[in-house]
């Protein structure tokens, strides 16, 4: 059982996605819990009714019905149906089922493109109160439709989209640097055209005063907030490690994991 | 067909809801366009997979979105764009793909389309059409439009309709007479090659002629049903491959119907059989669906 005396949504929201898995026997635990931080920031705190919001990382999936649990469109007995056979909730969001999720994502390298369509959709409107948000993960950055919407974005001086990249340094099958090098790097989105920001993925504040200030330049250049994060972040044996991509847990370790997130997010 | 398109495009871009994307393609066909729309024409660079992304992205904020490039780029290359970001979600996003088949002759096979319909047609909620004569092109963006639906619009060079014109249907009768021997079935402006050769022959009154412009085919018992089991002789033309084509959606049909035919014949793009290259009428002698071929098959039935 979840502790219920936990009340800091940082804490609050990794329990129920603990949870959530644990009774899937689920695995993207690991990159659920590098992003659910950015979530709340974006998500949950900053996005205002007339913006969009992308999460790209399809595999986090879980994170974001945890949020939208959170903000009341998916609901509790919604939630328990997820990866059960039936539901609305796979383990990568699928199409034309929540307000919240407009486009199914999960295969990588879709998220920006359609992004980059959205924040060109308001200008052609002459929209100028909305914002284009997507979060993708690191990893991603490999795909070359990443680097298309980039050169799209700075040449059409969309800054109104906000880029908000999970970096936990993990993808797929070993550690970004090892595999094309550092995609994500603040000196290629620089080059590129981007304003770029570096923060403590994990800190709302630090992430959310990133945002705001991001909202409120308008220098014609489209926005990356480069987020230094910790795959597994809060639960001391999934931290920095691979295998949590695809792990499910099991009774003890879940029982671990309850502790010590409840201990660490205890305000 | 490009410069039809394009003038019906300059026309119907007066409603400040359509965008048009170009994979930086359109010199000397697209100009008009670029002048009338402004910065509803986008040259969004050599980058399909982004222009697709893009068109998903603007569709969902109320737009209908014109994606345009030659054949093969439009399709395979971002075919997995088209198929989750844009047919997924079921979104307005049309996409046009010029010079299908061997469209684009001496350029060779990197630039030629022969599998487009298969890949485009099986993916859900996706309609193609396929104008064979030049009067289909406006036809059938009507009906994209009025269907605010994903599609597929594959041009070719085309000639006027030499038939009675008629409702745009799926299935389109071209010819019809009373002592018809054969059926021929035709997808595309490759249709021609068939008209060339009943006309050159006087065989009008042995042939039963349809042709096919939207993809899935809806309408089988306008005509096309009667014709098959009248006459017993059925000949289908694509320049496609036969997996994924017309031959295969009207075998399938006539199988469920238990219906069965004396003659058969599918005339089908057969790739480059001699590995070697030329233009397109070339390539259509090649996979035997020139004039000639399609003459003396009809000849041979009927004596």
């Amino acid at each position: 059982m979840i502790p219920e005396n936990i009340t800091n949504l940082q804490g609050k929201l990794r329990l129920k996605l603990i949870d959530l898995y644990y009774r899937a026997n689920a695995g993207h635990i690991g990159c659920s819990l590098s992003c659910i931080d950015l979530l709340i920031a974006s998500l949950i705190n900053n996005k205002k009714p007339q913006d969009s919001f992308i999460l790209s990382k399809g595999h986090a999936a879980a994170s974001l019905y945890v949020c939208l649990n959170h903000l009341g469109e998916i609901s509790d007995d919604e939630l328990t149906t997820f990866y059960k056979n039936g539901t609305k909730l796979p383990a990568h969001p699928s199409a034309n089922k929540f307000f919240g999720i407009p486009f199914a994502l999960g295969s990588l390298g879709h998220g920006l493109p359609i992004s980059t369509g959205i924040a060109k959709a308001y200008r052609l409107q002459q929209n100028k109160d909305s914002i284009s948000y997507i979060l993708m993960s690191d990893g991603e950055t490999n795909e070359g439709t990443t680097w298309e919407a980039t050169h799209f974005a700075v040449k059409h001086q969309l800054d109104n989209l906000i880029v908000i990249i999970d970096k936990n340094g993990l993808q797929g099958f070993g550690s970004i640097d090892d595999i094309l090098g550092d995609t994500a790097s603040e000196e290629k989105w620089r080059i590129i055209g981007f304003e770029v920001l570096n923060v403590d993925g994990h800190n709302i504040e630090e992430i959310s005063n990133g945002i705001n200030h991001f909202i409120n330049s308008k220098n014609g250049k489209p926005k990356v907030l480069i987020a230094n994060t910790v795959k597994g972040k809060g639960i001391s044996f999934m931290e920095n490690k691979m295998e949590w991509h695809y792990l499910p847990t099991t009774e003890s370790l879940y029982q671990q994991a309850i502790e010590e997130i409840s201990n660490f997010y205890h305000a | 067909m490009r410069k039809t398109f394009s003038n019906i495009i300059e026309k119907i871009s007066e409603d400040d809801k359509i965008i048009f994307l170009t994979g930086d393609l359109g010199f000397n066909a697209f100009e008009n366009l670029q002048e009338k729309m402004k910065d509803r024409f986008i040259n969004t660079g050599v980058a399909e997979q982004n222009m697709i992304g893009m068109a998903a992205g603007m569709a969902s904020k109320g737009f209908k979105v014109f994606c345009y490039s030659i054949a093969p780029f439009i399709t395979f290359r971002c075919l997995e764009q088209i198929r989750i970001d844009v047919c997924f979600h079921k979104l307005p996003v049309f996409i046009v793909g010029n010079g299908g088949g061997y469209g684009y002759g001496i350029m060779g096979a990197t630039h030629h389309a022969l599998e487009d319909i298969a890949c485009m047609s099986s993916l859900p909620n996706m309609t193609c059409y396929v104008p064979s004569f030049i009067e289909d092109v406006g036809a059938s963006i009507n009906e994209m439009m009025r269907n605010d639906t994903p599609a597929y619009l594959r041009l070719g060079l085309g000639k006027n309709n030499p038939g009675e014109q008629e409702m745009y249907k799926s299935i389109n009768t071209i010819f019809l007479s009373h002592d018809a021997e054969v059926t021929i079935v035709a997808l595309g402006p490759v249709i021609n090659n068939a008209i060339h050769a009943i006309e050159n022959k006087g065989l009008k009154n042995k042939i039963n002629l349809f042709s096919i412009t939207r993809i899935p085919i809806d309408n089988f018992d306008d005509g096309l049903i009667q014709s098959i089991v009248k006459t017993g002789k059925l000949l289908i033309i694509e320049e496609h491959v036969e997996r994924g084509g017309i031959a295969e959606s009207i075998s399938i049909n006539l199988m469920k119907r238990n219906i069965q035919v004396k003659q058969f014949k599918s005339l089908c793009a057969l790739g480059y059989p001699n590995e070697l290259y030329g233009d397109q009428n070339y390539h259509q002698v090649q996979s035997g669906m020139d004039s000639e071929n399609i003459q003396k098959i009809i000849t041979d039935w009927i004596n």
